[in-house]
């Protein structure tokens, strides 16, 4: 496994993808089980039909922006700020229904709200914010080891239902899952959770301890995988009322046995819709890769520069496709050398490239957050990733070539893409 | 007639400009005038004092008559200038950055 400074210092990482012209997703002879979907996209959009609009959904330090353009993703519109001045920690939309839009809207002072569009993110409403845990929530590790109790900080995740616009996930701080099947209007705790998997022992990360990934299954209604910073990665077969912890495999120095059943801070799980059974992470520390639904892990860091990062996300029509954001290391939240490269896969895993063409390759000192990188599922397929920075980038071309959208918003907590017709 | 100032993030959420104006029922407290505040505008439940254990955010203050009422007992009466509309309750977001 090694440390990432040793890679750092045994490796070229320089601009591998400079200069070549990787194949185009059009070029590539399609896999017979490749779907045409990807998460939060239309269903039933078809690969090859062009799509006319895409709607980028961007949450920021101080508030919400959307970025809309037509299918060739050049010319872009901006609108916002919404909730000016609040964290809009996520804002996604609904598979089913794509003018039905989620918001976390969250502030030190005022707390946590939620917001809901019906109309495209045109007009919101604030919706149901009283999330209570399920019980008596306990206790958990505190950063020194003692037990702290659980308390509500925000939510980090909104991920609605793949069916229905009236029911959505809640991933929140202190770590759980919540559940809301009337809009947004009230929330119910799935604590099988916290009590299945062993609450006790999870511990906060730098970001807090947070419930920050939800995936549905698009084959299992039952099936939902979630992750938390730092507990690890589980799953619920039956529809979020028992949990399983999913983390064999991982390896993490910074826990007393560095193979627990839980403790790992894994920082972002993706899937590909046509084979949700395979998992791809991007941990504290390592990419992995699940063929199983995470009943074990295995390494795919390969030659990254390094393999601390915080997003991963997987093309729309290539399920072997991955990218993600390599940051120096845990300390030094920024790209390594001060390059901005995005490092794709696409045989998933072992072996990755730099993606630099239209990225900074000097002075760039930003950090690319957990929820700031997702896909479109145009063809060739879309790539969007914002920055602590304030810039959102997009490349229409699988990665190949990079250009901003906006260059100079607040600081990016998240970014979602929605496919329109 | 009771009269609220609410931070500005606030009176956004409540599309409201300016004071509140509001009866209350009853004692005149730093508890039923939030009471009647999230009854005239739900879309502020929460956002004050928690809904669960009704504590006051800690980032916010309440000030009125020239007086920090933070820290007073939430059941305690007003002072009459606040029950009798003279001086508003002045719900503040503490100066702590951002």
């Amino acid at each position: 496994m090694g440390t990432a400074t040793d890679r750092l210092c045994g490796q070229d990482d320089g601009e591998r993808g400079l200069g070549l012209r990787a194949p185009r997703s059009h070029d590539r002879p399609k896999a017979v089980n490749e779907s045409d979907t990807c998460g939060g996209v239309l269903a039933g959009e078809q690969k090859g039909k062009r799509m006319s609009r895409v709607r980028v959904l961007v949450g920021t330090r101080k508030g919400a922006f959307i970025l809309t353009a037509d299918g060739k993703r050049d010319n872009w519109t901006i609108d916002g700020p919404f909730f000016g001045g609040w964290e809009i920690y996520h804002i996604k939309g609904s598979p089913a229904d794509p003018n039905r839009i989620y918001a976390s809207q969250t502030s030190g002072w005022f707390g946590q709200v939620i917001q809901r569009s019906d109309d495209g993110g045109k007009t919101w409403e604030p919706v149901g914010n009283h999330v209570e845990y399920d019980g008596v929530p306990g206790t958990h590790q505190w950063y020194d080891g003692t037990q702290h109790p659980w308390e509500f900080a925000r939510v980090w995740h909104l991920e609605p239902s793949l069916a229905d616009p009236d029911t959505v996930y809640a991933g929140v701080e202190d770590a759980a899952l919540f559940r809301s099947t009337d809009g947004g209007l009230t929330w119910h705790e799935l604590s099988g959770l916290r009590r299945d998997s062993s609450g006790h022992l999870w511990q906060p990360g730098a970001g807090g301890m947070c419930l920050h990934t939800i995936l549905l299954d698009p084959d299992n209604p039952g099936r939902i995988f979630a992750a938390i910073s730092a507990a690890g990665a589980f799953r619920s077969d039956d529809g979020g009322k028992t949990w399983l912890p999913i983390n064999r495999g991982l390896h993490s120095e910074y826990i007393p046995d560095p193979e627990a059943e839980v403790g790992h801070c894994v920082h972002r799980i993706a899937l590909h819709p046509s084979r949700p059974q395979v998992l791809f992470m991007q941990k504290h520390w390592d990419v992995m890769r699940s063929d199983d639904a995470g009943e074990s892990w295995h390494e795919i860091s390969g030659n990254l520069p390094s393999d601390f990062g915080f997003p991963i996300a997987v093309h729309a029509h290539e399920p072997e496709t991955v990218y993600v954001v390599p940051i120096k290391s845990d300390h030094e939240h920024f790209p390594p050398e001060g390059k901005l490269r995005v490092y794709r896969s696409r045989t998933g895993g072992h072996e990755w490239e730099a993606l630099t063409n239209g990225l900074p390759q000097r002075d760039c000192y930003v950090n690319v957050l957990r929820e700031a990188m997702a896909v479109d599922a145009l063809d060739p397929c879309g790539i969007y990733f914002g920055t602590t920075g304030g810039q959102v980038y997009v490349s229409a071309d699988s990665g190949d070539t990079w250009q901003p959208i906006v260059r100079d918003l607040p600081a990016v907590l998240s970014v979602e893409v929605q496919t329109l017709p | 007639m009771i009269r609220v100032v609410l931070p500005p993030h606030l009176r956004i959420m409540a599309r409201v400009d300016g004071e509140i104006v509001l009866e209350v029922e009853g004692a005149v407290t730093l508890r039923s005038v939030l009471d009647a505040l999230e009854a005239a505008y739900p879309v502020l439940r929460g956002t004050i004092r928690d809904q669960a254990t009704q504590r006051r955010r800690p980032f916010l203050r309440f000030f009125a008559c020239q007086q920090d009422l933070s820290h007073q007992p939430p059941d305690d009466p007003l002072p009459d200038a606040v029950t009798t509309g003279t001086e508003p309750l002045v719900i503040l977001a503490a100066i702590a950055g951002g």
